[in-house]
């Protein structure tokens, strides 16, 4: 099983969200998060004093999927999540030794 | 415009008549400057970061509480009842004593009329100081600080300024050096933040000024706030014609021209330097204005309010960035503001003054000469001294005695759990933004009367 990652732009959430669900991903973790990569952050100014803000909002989206999957939801998602400008975010995999159902115990395949 | 019904005034004079109107006006004024202290809770409060909106409001709040107790048992009398010497009053009216009864009459409205309205000045005045020391004041300096300075610079300020007393002397800078105050442009903005630039020098600095972000936590409640103020300073300038009449809208509208034109001169001010007009910009010019309009409501034309009013809401956008240069944390500018815009609005009835206006003195531009600019200077310069000096020496005390800045560990912690037991908002239970995310597929509209059995709800809520 693999864990996929990825910190997109919230306002993709819905797009990636949606096409995961067409493509058949059952569930996911989503929080919200912030951070920069090269996009960096804006100046805001207040009565005259300008503050950098480095911090970018974005939404961190986690499913785990069968080894099998992994390489095209990470195609689903990085298509969905796409605008083509700086800022769009990253996705990346790790590998996932187990998982486990809370509600009933199933492990693995069966607790996706 | 001020006056005051002493016992012995009111024997010696001819009583006059209560007049319906000017009671009704300087009553709804009372409530209308009341609201400003509630309203500048807000605008402070949403000036801060989240750890210390709390404190920021019951600063605010507990200086109502304290000034009208003391406003009650001597404040009143101390200010308006007799006089000693020219700058303060006497004891004659304390526990406003014997104003419950009909003789006691103020110019043309029930004494306790003004004693009302006058108390709302009083509260407010002190209530400006706390934007100069938001994050770190103990809340039992605070309180004490307001006792005291109000007593000792308030009261006498107050007295100077605006006491009348028929034809005997009354204050000696109203009625001594003749500087004009018709609201409080020197007796409450120039006063208030003297003695914020006193406050902000004691306390020091806060942790992280100038390194740590300290952007406003909430813009919203700033306009909120603003929008409040702007609505009491109609009673707080109009209100002080004491007469419901020609002064009282003379004043009412020059503070909205001088308002108006002062929001203007800020945001083309802030539009060549940052290359944007902002919303605490527009907030903050709007004070701007109202408090340079506050001393010279009754004393210039619309037209003069409106040069006056961009004058102002220029000024003190660059006024704002001087504590950076110069090093002190006055943390919501009641300087730059406050003492700025106050000395703005009192010297330009040097310059703006005509005598066709109510306050009837003539500016360097109507013809009347350097004198009355002199006397406005002199007056500021005497108040912002005194009140600086004094508000100085009390701050160490306090500070050296029952102790004034809260601990670092605390300031950072925050000081609404440390000072008050609470915090302003409870995050976690409010939900995560997120789900403002998700995009509303069904664009019908439910079915009237489709929603009774639940199932039109339910659909709704899934998307």
């Amino acid at each position: 099983m693999k864990l996929i990652t990825a910190v997109v732009k919230p306002h993709k959430l819905e797009d990636v969200r949606a096409a995961l669900e067409t493509f058949g991903v059952t569930g996911m973790t989503v929080t919200e998060a912030s951070g920069y990569g090269r996009q960096k952050g804006h100046t805001e100014v207040y009565r005259g004093a300008e503050y950098e803000v480095d911090l970018v909002p974005k939404v961190r989206l986690e499913v785990v999927v069968e080894d099998g999957d992994s390489a095209e939801v990470v195609d689903v998602i990085v298509k969905a999540a796409q605008t083509g400008k700086i800022g769009d975010g990253k996705v990346w995999v790790v590998p996932v030794e187990t998982i486990i159902r809370v509600r009933t115990g199933e492990v693995d395949g069966d607790a996706l | 415009m001020r006056t005051s019904a002493t016992p012995r005034s009111m024997e010696g004079m001819t009583l006059m008549e209560i007049n319906a109107g000017d009671t009704a006006w300087v009553l709804a004024s009372a409530a209308l400057v009341f609201l400003m202290t509630p309203g500048l809770a807000f605008f402070y409060g949403g000036m801060v970061r989240v750890k210390s909106v709390l404190n920021m409001m019951m600063m605010s709040a507990i200086t109502i509480a304290v000034v009208t107790v003391l406003w009650v048992v001597v404040g009143y009398s101390l200010t308006f009842g007799g006089d000693t010497g020219r700058v303060i009053g006497d004891f004659s009216v304390a526990g406003l004593k014997g104003l419950i009864a009909p003789e006691a009459v103020s110019g043309t409205i029930p004494t306790l009329a003004f004693v009302a309205f006058q108390l709302m000045f009083a509260i407010i005045t002190p209530a400006l100081i706390s934007g100069a020391i938001a994050d770190r004041a103990t809340f039992r300096g605070w309180i004490v600080f307001v006792a005291l300075w109000t007593s000792l610079v308030y009261f006498p300020v107050a007295h100077s300024v605006w006491f009348l007393d028929g034809d005997n002397p009354g204050g000696f800078i109203g009625t001594g050096i003749k500087a004009i105050d018709f609201a409080g442009g020197t007796a409450v903005h120039v006063n208030a933040g003297a003695a914020a630039l006193a406050l902000a020098i004691v306390l020091g600095r806060r942790v992280g000024w100038r390194k740590d972000p300290m952007r406003p936590h909430s813009l919203p409640l700033v306009v909120l706030g603003a929008g409040l103020l702007w609505f009491g300073w109609f009673g707080f300038n109009a209100g002080s014609a004491l007469s419901a009449g020609t002064t009282a809208a003379v004043t009412f509208v020059n503070t909205q021209v001088a308002t108006a034109a002062a929001v203007i001169g800020w945001l083309i001010i802030e539009r060549i330097r940052n290359g944007k007009a902002t919303t605490l910009g527009m907030a903050s010019g709007a004070i701007a204005g109202l408090v340079a309009i506050t001393p010279s409501c009754g004393a210039v034309t619309p037209v003069g309010a409106l040069i006056l009013g961009v004058v102002a809401g220029g000024i003190c956008a660059f006024a704002v960035s001087l504590k950076y240069k110069l090093g002190f944390d006055d943390s919501l500018d009641v300087v730059g503001i406050h003492l700025v815009g106050g000395l703005v609005g009192s010297l330009a009835i040097g310059f703006l003054g005509t005598a066709a206006a109510p306050s009837a003195v003539d500016g360097l531009f109507y013809g009347g000469g350097v004198d009355q600019l002199g006397r406005q200077a002199l007056a500021n310069v005497i108040v912002g001294v005194y009140s600086f000096t004094v508000a100085f020496i009390l701050a160490k005390v306090i500070d050296l005695t029952i102790g004034f800045r809260i601990k670092e560990e605390d300031e950072v912690a925050g000081i609404d759990q440390v000072e008050h037991a609470e915090t302003a908002y409870d995050f976690l239970a409010a939900g995560s933004g997120l789900r403002g995310h998700s995009t509303v597929v069904r664009t019908e509209d439910p079915i009237d009367g489709d929603t009774s059995d639940g199932t039109a709800e339910k659909e709704g809520a899934k998307v």
